[in-house]
């Protein structure tokens, strides 16, 4: 009672000496964040809602066929759109298992493990990996990576692993597995940018700790770094994923534009992006820009269907960890 | 100072949208036009004949530009009467893959064979009996198409349908389709990259492309019968042979005459009859009127085929018709 009658005490002889701190800054910040935040709310609902009136049309004539159906022909004017969301899937897939380890990895050495007088050339080199415009990846994935794939590593996996369905039929270089290739490239440097912010920010507590323990170097970064780090790179993860569904153009010029569905990664493949680019400009009739709309619609909703499914998995991921820390 | 700003404010600005292919003909002739014209500017943006089309219907253009002629459904929603001005055309070749490079020729059954998968070896007694020089082997046919709509796609398309039943029914005529085979590029460096590297793999681009890139093109046969090079002149024989109706919407593939490149196209312009800005309409006749006679002459110089004499003249009468 007595320190907070002194404490009063001293506040009020505060307040006489000056004015009365405004409480504006503070809420005029408030709002203005508030407004900040609530306008990319509202921007994405207003994507959401003009993607759903401009193919209002299709989504009617076609219903839930649209998702279900394989077949896309302008001249008959049927649209399906299943080819294309498998492909956005499959290749995406691809692209995480490969820029996943690679970019997390890097991000450890980069943190943990490399001299001083290599973290800068290397950080600089990935930063420069994502200056790349994507055209000029295309370019390099026709003319340079595509013809490499066909010629060595592809025959190698066709060769050794070809009782997997996944690596049967003949080769002709663009395909499925190059698509998701060149995605992994575009990937890469977002996943181990961020990557590596979320390992830098880890304290050196943990690592101090864990040596204390007598953990040794490898140990110290299992579990004192990457263990601890788990949520952040997760979101690393979904980063790379978004950007992932979404690549267009690179994609476009090595996957072979076939929409399809089939057990090979050799044979070409179609996306919901690349659809996009490459006939959005000439389409002529009504219902097959209405239809090129709802694949927007499409991309907008599996983007969003994905990243919850991911947050899920990320939830469920930290409460089995944290049960297991109790235990 | 002032003087300069008031000329750039009398300025007329003529705003157009459209096709992709014409794109670098139609900057010289503006820019060449400002020369003949300084008060009157056009701005062009090739969006793709798609959306040519939507902008002249949709009035936010003063003229558009297409590569296929409109359809009656989209012309029957224009506020006006919309007319069809051709400008120039251009061709679809052959190229392909092949070791050795042999000089190649194919006529239409050989083309919807490939392309309609049924053909589907270098080595197959159609091809061997087309070209009796040439090596061909049992290598497999990787057949190349545009992913992109677009309308070197539209007169591909164009001719298989005219020359195959088969083709006609169960694939169409589209700025793009449901292609029974082959891998998909995107744009002409799209088809002529994938074409070049891998190995036994067919596919079409521009003319002006093929000539630009140095790339190896087939010979093919004609409805009279003769195996014809791509040129510019042989696209324009074909057009001096084509059918052209009177409101221009013709199509020019498979063309009768003896010299004719059976896989050609032509691009038009797209203007409505009345005019609702009456100065602005005036400078856009006086354009127009100067492409088709001295802006044809540009055309050979960036590889387009200009009109032949005769449809120049017709084209001229339908200019007349224009109402400012």
């Amino acid at each position: 009672m007595a320190l907070t009658a002194s404490v009063s005490v001293a506040e009020s002889s505060a307040r006489e000496r000056m004015a009365p701190p405004s409480r504006f800054g503070d809420k005029a910040f408030e709002w203005l964040t508030l407004a900040m935040a609530s306008a990319v709310v509202v921007l994405v609902i207003l994507i959401g809602w003009e993607l759903w009136i401009g193919s209002s049309l299709a989504i009617k004539k076609f219903g839930f066929r649209f998702l279900t159906t394989s077949t896309w022909d302008p001249v008959a004017e049927q649209f399906g759109a299943l080819p294309f969301i498998y492909g956005t899937l499959v290749s995406s897939a691809i692209a995480l298992i490969i820029a996943v380890p690679l970019g997390i990895a890097t991000a450890a050495y980069l943190t943990e493990l490399a001299p001083l007088w290599v973290r800068q050339p290397l950080i600089s080199l990935i930063e420069m990996l994502a200056a790349i415009p994507s055209v000029i990846l295309g370019l390099w994935g026709i003319f340079v990576m595509v013809p490499w794939l066909r010629n060595y590593p592809f025959p190698f996996l066709k060769q050794y692993f070809g009782w997997i369905p996944l690596f049967t039929g003949p080769i002709y270089g663009p395909c499925m597995f190059a698509g998701g290739i060149i995605i992994a490239i575009m990937i890469l440097p977002i996943i181990t940018s961020v990557s590596r912010e979320i390992l830098r920010s880890v304290p050196d507590l943990q690592r101090e700790a864990a040596y204390a323990l007598g953990a040794t170097r490898w140990e110290a970064t299992r579990i004192a770094v990457l263990s601890y780090a788990k949520k952040g790179l997760f979101g690393a993860i979904i980063l790379g994923l978004g950007r992932a569904l979404g690549e267009t153009l690179a994609v476009t010029m090595v996957i072979g534009n076939t929409p399809q569905i089939v057990a090979s990664l050799f044979k070409p493949g179609y996306t919901l992006a690349s659809v996009l680019a490459n006939e959005f400009t000439e389409a002529t009739t009504d219902i097959y820009l209405q239809a090129l709309f709802e694949i927007g619609l499409v991309l907008f909703g599996t983007t969003i269907l994905v990243n919850l499914l991911a947050q899920l998995l990320l939830r469920t991921i930290a409460t089995t960890s944290a049960t297991r820390a109790v235990q | 100072m002032l003087g300069l700003s008031a000329t750039a404010s009398a300025q007329m600005m003529i705003n157009g949208a459209g096709a992709t292919f014409p794109y670098p003909i139609y900057s010289k002739w503006f820019d060449e036009y400002a020369k003949v014209d300084p008060s009157v500017r056009f701005n062009y943006q090739s969006i793709g004949s798609g959306g040519g089309q939507k902008q002249i219907l949709a009035q936010t253009v003063d003229f558009g530009a297409s590569d296929g002629p409109m359809s009656d459904d989209n012309l029957s929603k224009a506020p006006g009467k919309l007319l069809h001005i051709p400008t120039v055309a251009g061709a679809d070749v052959v190229t392909y893959n092949l070791s050795g490079n042999p000089a190649l020729k194919f006529d239409a059954d050989t083309i919807a064979g490939i392309f309609l998968g049924q053909i589907k070896k270098w080595n197959d007694p159609k091809l061997m009996t087309l070209n009796p020089g040439a090596k061909l082997s049992d290598q497999e046919i990787v057949v190349v198409h545009r992913s992109d709509g677009s309308g070197t796609t539209y007169i591909w398309t164009d001719y298989l349908s005219k020359i195959s039943p088969e083709w006609k029914t169960k694939v169409g005529t589209n700025t793009s389709v449901n292609w029974p085979t082959g891998i998909g590029g995107k744009g002409n460096e799209g088809v002529s990259g994938q074409v070049k590297q891998t190995p036994g793999a067919i596919g079409y681009v521009e003319l002006i492309y093929a000539i630009q890139n140095k790339m190896p093109y087939a010979d093919v046969k004609n409805a009279a019968g003769t195996f014809v090079k791509p040129t510019l002149e042989s696209i324009t024989a074909a057009l001096a042979t084509a059918e052209i109706p009177d409101d221009f919407r013709f199509s020019m593939t498979n063309a009768a005459g003896k010299d004719a490149y059976p896989i050609c196209g032509a691009t038009w312009l797209l203007v409505y009859e009345q005019q609702k800005d009456p100065a602005k309409g005036k400078k856009l006749i006086e354009f127009l009127k100067w492409a088709a006679t001295k802006g044809q002459g540009m055309a050979k110089t960036l590889d387009y085929a200009p009109l032949p004499e005769s449809v120049q003249q017709r084209v001229l009468k339908r200019i007349d018709e224009i109402k400012s």
